[in-house]
């Protein structure tokens, strides 16, 4: 049998945060605590940042998912530690519309998130893949509104 | 007899997925029709559409025909003593509603229990959480044993004068545990409370006699039993029913419409407010004439067959747990399963690149999922159109699917 087709999805780069994910656990002064579930298929996510002068400090998630999940929030996490908020949320904009298959900044420096482009011939994955970015976006409108 | 032939009723099995044939293993979510079920609905459509109930045309007789016939086969096919006791409704879920919007807020008071166990489906939990709330009652559940089965002694300890309803499901969508039904309603009887069965994934699979288990209230699904989404089924006792206030009032369902009060129609029609389900019901007797066609006996028997098999040959691929009990004659065609340390999207995921469609997450069973320990599983579940190339087929593509992984980490 050939799979030709799951090596797109399952790139070597995606396993390797999957197996050794980056910035695992909780940060325990965080500014931005926030859980989110894909409720169809039972995928959680916890994340924490820690945000000062709009810049992200630092940023942590624990949870429980799939290889794509996990290995998305893994990215997420070490893309945003460092950027400014706007830039954050710019990322995660790219991200949605990668993933949609709609038109992206390509010049943009997406590093290893980039290795994810794979998912958006998986439709049943998509939301895989962007539960982590749907809860920084969260998390980030949360802070701004209080 | 279950053959080869069975599977050529159904045009959709009859196709490539990424490139390999069609195995479809997720019958517990929804079965696929036979041209049977396919043409009731069509012919229906094309010749007999018309409002019900309301006379005079011949369309509109011959649609009310129909779909009373239609009522007639479902009264026959669970063993009901009327078609009185026969309520379409959209589903299961929406059965379970209704005896507890109905009967639940009109029985359920402050202090009185609601007995349920851990291996429902999220449409025999939720209903029971809101009327709970709403009527300040308790909801308990019944522990399982460690295979996932329950025991009597269990729902003997659950179940006390104050409780009011049990509802249990009859064949688990997870575990595939049959449940001794018969001897809860008793339980529940003894101490007054009435006994709600969620047979949704019973009714497709075995003969169901709803006076020999003597339950007070019965619901399941079109779409599960090869017919039509959209259709289901809510059985009760006549007694219960005539008492039970509906709960969608409009048109079909008044008797008399007065400008300040109204009354209903009789039963089964006051709880069928607009217009109803009519071809949904016309494509349920359809699958009912099918179902007859093979014997629910044979179905069942087939059913531990694909089961027996499945854990068999499953249980040869290293590091693949199988949920539920062991013994294969204790449950239904289903088998929930995890392969080591492969998340279960993953597993689908790779299946169904080799025309594989199995069932991965927590299947509307989050409190089972918390027993079991697990957040997710992937679920194999067989029907009439399976056999035992299909759970080959299955093992082979679990064995790609391991073999993938342990390359690629």
């Amino acid at each position: 049998m050939s799979f030709k087709n799951l090596d797109q999805l399952y790139r070597s780069v995606i396993m390797d945060h999957y197996k050794t994910p980056r910035n695992k656990g909780t940060i325990e002064n965080d500014s931005i605590n926030i859980e989110m579930n894909n409720p169809t298929c039972g995928d959680r996510i916890h994340l924490t940042l820690q945000v000062e002068d709009g810049i992200v400090k630092d940023a942590k998630f624990d949870g429980e998912g799939c290889s794509i999940s996990m290995a998305s929030a893994s990215m997420m996490t070490q893309a945003v530690k460092g950027k400014d908020v706007e830039t954050a949320l710019g990322l995660s904009k790219t991200f949605s519309d990668m993933m949609l298959g709609k038109e992206y900044d390509e010049s943009e420096d997406l590093g290893d998130i980039e290795a994810l482009q794979g998912v958006s011939q998986f439709p049943a994955r998509i939301k895989c893949a962007t539960l982590a970015w749907k809860a920084m976006e969260k998390g980030v409108h949360e802070q701004e509104k209080s | 007899m279950i053959s080869k032939e069975i599977k050529s009723y159904f045009p959709i099995l009859n196709q490539e997925i990424n490139g390999n044939p069609l195995v479809y293993l997720d019958s517990a979510a929804t079965s696929q029709k036979p041209v049977q079920v396919i043409e009731a609905l069509e012919n229906y459509y094309k010749f007999d559409n018309s409002n019900v109930h309301r006379g005079v045309h011949t369309l509109g007789n011959r649609a009310t025909e129909k779909y009373e016939g239609a009522r007639e086969k479902v009264q026959k096919f669970i063993n009901a003593s009327s078609t009185e006791e026969i309520v379409f409704l959209r589903g299961t879920t929406t059965a379970i509603n209704l005896v507890a919007q109905s009967y639940g807020r009109a029985n359920v008071n402050e202090g009185d229990e609601i007995v349920i166990t851990y291996m429902e489906h999220h449409s025999n939990i939720i209903p029971w959480q809101q009327l709970a709330k709403e009527r300040g009652a308790i909801l308990k559940y019944i522990e399982l044993e460690e295979d996932g089965t329950i025991s009597l002694e269990q729902v003997q300890a659950a179940v006390t004068e104050r409780t009011k309803i049990v509802s249990m499901v009859y064949v688990s969508n997870v575990l595939g545990t049959m449940n001794p039904v018969k001897e809860v309603a008793r339980i529940a009887h003894d101490n007054g409370a009435v006994m709600v069965v969620d047979g949704a994934q019973a009714a497709p699979h075995l003969k169901i006699d709803v006076q020999q288990l003597d339950c007070d209230f019965f619901a399941f699904s079109g779409h599960k039993m090869v017919g039509p989404t959209g259709i289901g089924v809510l059985y009760g006792k006549k007694a219960l029913l005539n008492e039970m206030e509906p709960v969608e009032f409009g048109g079909e369902m008044i008797d008399f419409v007065g400008l300040y009060d109204s009354t209903w129609k009789e039963l089964p029609w006051k709880f069928e407010g607009g217009t109803p389900i009519i071809a949904g019901a016309v494509g349920l007797g359809a699958a009912i004439d099918f179902l007859n066609e093979i014997g629910l006996n044979e179905i069942e028997k087939h059913e531990h067959k694909m089961a027996a098999y499945a854990m068999e040959k499953m249980s040869g691929i290293e590091g693949l747990e199988i949920y539920g009990p062991k013994d294969p004659t204790k449950r239904a065609g289903i088998v929930t399963f995890n392969l080591n340390d492969v998340h279960p999207h993953d597993v689908a995921t790779v299946l169904d690149m080799s025309g594989i469609a199995v069932r991965a997450g927590h299947h509307c069973a989050q409190p089972l999922m918390k027993w079991l320990k697990v957040t997710a599983t992937a679920r194999a579940s067989f029907y009439v159109y399976n056999d035992e190339s299909d759970i080959d087929r299955l093992v082979e593509g679990l064995r790609s699917a391991k073999e993938y992984f342990n390359d690629v980490f």
